[in-house]
Order: C-alpha cells, then structure tokens, then sequence
C-alpha cells in the first residue's frame, strides 16, 4: 500500500449531499405511512395480510429504515471500515432514487393490486440493493480495518440479498406471477428486519456505543458470535421451513440472541461514564425496550388463545418496527447529523484557509428541546399504536396522530440542521 | 503486550475518563472541580498530541517515505480539536455551562472518531512500516511524557 492510497482511506469525508439525501427522505416516508394508515382506517388493523397495511408496512421499512440505513452505511463506511467509496455522489444517488421509486411503486401496487406496479417494484428495489450491494460489498472487500463491525455489515450485506430474494418472489405471487407463498412472509421479514436491520445496527453498536456514550466495551465472545450465530439461525429457520417443517426451534435462538445483545447494551448504557442527560441515549433505551418485548410476545404467542393470535402478530409488528428499529435509528441520527454539520463547516473554513472562526457547535445545530420533543411524540405515539391494536376504535388515531407529528418534527429537526448549514456556508 | 497500539489506545482511553470528569463537573455547576479536571484533561491531550506530532508520526513519515500520508489527516484532526479544547477553555473562564457542554460533545465525537482511525488503522500500519525500529520510537514517547508529566 502506498502513503497516498492511505491517505485516501484516512480523509474520506462523503460529500454532504450523500447521506443527507437518504436522511432527510426518511421522515417524508414516515409522515406517508401515517397518512395512508390514517385515511385506511382502524380496520387496517383487523389482519397483518391487508393489502394497505402491507404498503403501510413497506413505507415503513424500505422508506424510512432502509434509507436511513444505505445514507448512513455511505457515510460510516470510511470511518468504521477505512475504506473510501470511488464515486460514491453519484452512485449513493442512484441508489436514492431507485429505492424511493420502488418504494412507492410497491405501496402503490398493494394499494392498486395492479400487477405492472409490482413489476415496476420488483424492477427498481433489485437495482436499489443489488447495486447498493456491489457498492458496499466492493468497498468491503477492500476494508483494512478487521473490527468485529466489518464482519457485521457483511453479514447484513447477505441478509440484504435474502430479504430481496423473498421480497421479489412474493411479490410476483402478489402480481399474480405464480403462487403467492405466504409462509415465506415470515422468512422475508426475519431476514430484513433481523438480519439486515438486527445485525447492521449491532455491528455499528460495538464501535458507537462505547464512542459516543464512553461506555467499557462489548464483550469479544458477543462482537464474535453474534451477528454469524444470527445469520446461522436465519439460515437454518428457512432450510427447515422450505422443508416442510417448523421453525420454531431457530426462532428461539434468534428471540434469545435479540433479548441478550438488548441487555448487554443497556447495561453497558447504565454504566456509562459520560452521565449527561443524553436524548440519544433514550432513544436507544427505548428501542432496546421494545426489541426485549418483541421478542418476549413472540415467545408467548403459543399460549395465546387462536383468536388473539393476529393481535399479536400486529404487536409485534409495531414492538419491532415502529418502537425498536425507528428509535434506534433516531437516537443515531441526533448524532450523526449534528457532527456532519459542524464537521463539513470546520472543513469548508479550512478550505478557506481560516482555523478561527465562529461555528454553530452540535447543540446549536438540533436544539435539545426539539430532540425531545421528538423523543416523546415518538414513545407515546407507539405506545398508543401497541394499544390500539387491542381497542383500535379509541386509540387508533390518537396514535397515529401522535407518530405522524414525531415525523414531522424529526423532519424539521433534520431540514434546521442543513439551513444552518446553509446558513453558515453562505458568509 | 506493549506496542504502540497498545501504548496508545490506552493513552486514549485515559484521556476519555478524564473528559467525562471536566465534563461532569461543568454539568453539575461545579465550576471549581471542572476546572481542576479540566486542566489535567488538556494536559493529557497535547501530551498525546506531542507524543504523536513529535515521534510517532515524523518516524512513520521517514519510514513510508512520504509526509501526505494519514498522518497529515491526523494533524489536521489535532489542529480542530485544540480548536474546540480553546472554546472549552473560554467557556469555562466565563462560567457558561452550554457553551462548555456545545463545544465537549463536538469534541466527544471528533475525538473519538480520530481515536477509531488512529486505533484500526494508523497504529497497526506504523507497527508494519517502523517493524523493528516501532520498540525505539515507543520508548521515545514515553520519555517525552514523563518530561511534559514532570514539567
């Protein structure tokens, strides 16, 4: 390796305009979910297999997770794994538009049951990930750093590929392409949420939550085990379900898996050293809270009575996606974003040839009350959904009512932070 | 074990434990006991940054041959940091809390961005460059610590 190739590696900062495209898209998807769930009504809520829930769900995890994932996989990849992305302003946005297009065409297409639109989908979300994949994956390849989180995103880079794979197939059954395989639902949403969403965001977690937090960091037997014992189980639950047989056995090692990385994380937190009061810490209890729980009703639901057995499903659904994997992704953000802002100031000064000068520092670029405002509109708007689940009529719009005002301050939290920016930049 | 990369992650971790202490104190209107931590925090930081500028990175930049490499993304990193720890200072000399606490959670995260960097890449790829010269310019560190320590 030559001394300007390591150079290379070590400056890297992506230009602003490469995560921000996928962060400030997220909310809009939130605040759309909200709507089409809003104007479909509490009867959105009688069966996971509706079709506008489908589409809600989607919003939901390729609109907002998803793309706040592949923005901030672009922007943490040179300082979590040293490697630099070649032309990664063009090529993040092509990934932008090919999965906000895709997105929309296959909420449009559950909502339409039009099969060109689901063709339009599975058309645009391949290209979205399989060229989000080889983008990722290449860099990977080329990761000098050997950390445990390397080995983790490559794992989600599978996972990623599995989730597609289930995803077109269903939803060419859905087109009418074939069978519509619904005990393959299962599969397609463990491997996305569990594998590519569970085992990205851990693997970025070994290396923030000590950073950030000043926490001890997570035990090496964990950093190991975990997210490759997680992709074995996702493997082993679809051998024994394409086989005809039940996957329970797999599920309990993934329910067990998921509630031990949420314990060692919460314990690290509450042994931090760094003891401010810190937003992005709630959040991250929150999320955490809500994968115990998820996992705890998924290990339940064998001794609901049968009529409850949709009810729990939906639970879960709103415990994973909504309180877990959204609060998790929150509480990042409030830090990610902020420091981009001061950090792409401080380069442009310097670029100028001035060291002094006045920048706005992180808690003048997201002012902390709005953070927490989002922080409470967030909890008791998914609070309220997991309980209209059970009385849908009483608290089915308070609480999307609730959710869709997190979004919208979420958004306007993250569009502040970039007309500072501009604000700034312009004097 | 001591190697550099040892040596000197270790050297990082101390200079956490001492910026959550100055931190903690500005936090709780200790202004008295954050200042003490305070200073002991930058003493620290620009020992760790006289042991890098002065030995570590001139030896490595010998060794690859050239003075572009990372290490002058290091230095350039050193150079914002002492930037936000002046800001820290001026804060705390004019006793205002949420400007302290601004400019710390800034640093927080560029410090231990740089931190990563250095620990999974700088480190191990000085260890490779120097090979068996690295024990000379390990030792050269320490003894520049004990006299900025005792001095």
């Amino acid at each position: 390796m030559t001394a300007s190739t390591a150079m290379l590696s070590l400056e890297q900062t992506p230009p602003m305009a490469v995560p921000f495209r996928f962060f400030l898209t997220a909310p809009l998807f939130g605040i759309a979910a909200c709507l089409l769930a809003g104007f479909t009504g509490p009867d959105i809520l009688l069966s996971r297999w509706q079709p506008a829930l489908l589409a809600v769900t989607h919003l939901f995890t390729l609109g907002y997770l998803a793309m706040v994932m592949c923005g901030a996989m672009f922007q943490l990849l040179p300082v979590l794994a040293g490697v630099q992305v070649v032309r990664n302003t063009a090529l993040s946005a092509a990934v932008h538009l090919l999965l906000v297009a895709g997105t929309i065409a296959l909420a449009l297409a559950f909502v339409s049951a039009r099969p060109v639109l689901f063709g339009v989908a599975i058309a645009a979300l391949s290209a979205a990930v399989l060229l989000f994949i080889a983008i990722i994956g290449r860099a990977l390849r080329r990761a000098r750093s050997l950390h445990d989180t390397v080995w983790a995103m490559r794992l989600a880079l599978f996972a990623f590929a599995v989730t597609l794979l289930f995803g077109a197939w269903l939803a060419a059954g859905h087109a009418g392409w074939g069978a519509l395989l619904r005990r393959f639902t299962d599969l397609h949403l463990a491997w996305g949420l569990l594998g590519w969403g569970g085992v990205l965001l851990a693997g970025v977690a070994y290396q923030v939550v000590p950073m950030f937090q000043v926490t001890k960091e997570y035990p090496r037997w964990l950093r190991r085990v975990w997210g490759r014992a997680v992709i074995g189980l996702l493997s082993l639950a679809s051998a024994l379900l394409m086989g005809g047989l039940s996957s329970r056995s797999a599920g309990y090692g993934l329910a067990a898996a998921f509630v031990a990385f949420a314990i060692i994380t919460l314990r690290l937190q509450q042994r931090r050293l760094r003891r401010l009061p810190d937003v992005t810490v709630d959040f991250w209890r929150l999320g955490l809270a809500a994968m115990i729980l998820a996992a705890l009703l998924w290990l339940l639901q064998p001794w609901l009575p049968p009529a409850w057995a949709a009810r729990a499903e939906l639970g879960w659904g709103v415990l994973a996606i909504i309180a877990a994997a959204v609060s998790l992704i929150s509480g990042m953000l409030y830090k990610i974003v902020p420091f981009l802002v001061w950090l792409h100031l401080n380069n442009r000064l310097q670029a100028a040839g001035a060291w002094q000068g006045r920048i706005p520092h992180m808690k003048q670029v997201v002012g902390e009350r709005w953070t927490r405002r989002h922080l409470r509109l967030h909890l008791t708007g998914s609070v309220l959904l997991l309980g209209a689940v059970l009385v849908p009529r009483w608290l089915f719009y308070p609480a999307l009512l609730l959710l869709l005002a997190a979004f919208v301050v979420q958004l306007r939290n993250l569009l502040a932070a970039v007309l500072l920016y501009r604000r700034v930049a312009a004097q | 074990m001591n190697t550099i990369s040892h040596y000197m992650s270790g050297d990082h971790k101390q200079c956490d434990e001492l910026f959550v202490v100055a931190e903690r104190g500005v936090a709780d209107g200790r202004w008295a006991d954050a200042d003490a931590a305070y200073a002991l925090f930058q003493q620290a930081m620009e020992q760790h940054f006289a042991m890098e500028e002065e030995v570590l990175f001139p030896a490595f930049e010998t060794a690859a041959g050239s003075s572009m490499g990372p290490t002058q993304v290091m230095r350039v990193e050193h150079r914002q940091m002492r930037e936000l720890l002046q800001q820290m200072q001026q804060a705390a000399a004019a006793r205002q809390a949420d400007e302290f606490l601004g400019a710390s959670e800034t640093l927080l995260i560029l410090m231990q961005q740089h931190n990563m960097k250095e620990e999974q890449i700088l480190y191990p790829m000085s260890e490779r460059t120097l090979a068996a010269g690295g024990d000379a310019v390990l030792e050269r560190m320490q003894a520049l610590r004990t006299t900025h320590a005792s001095g």
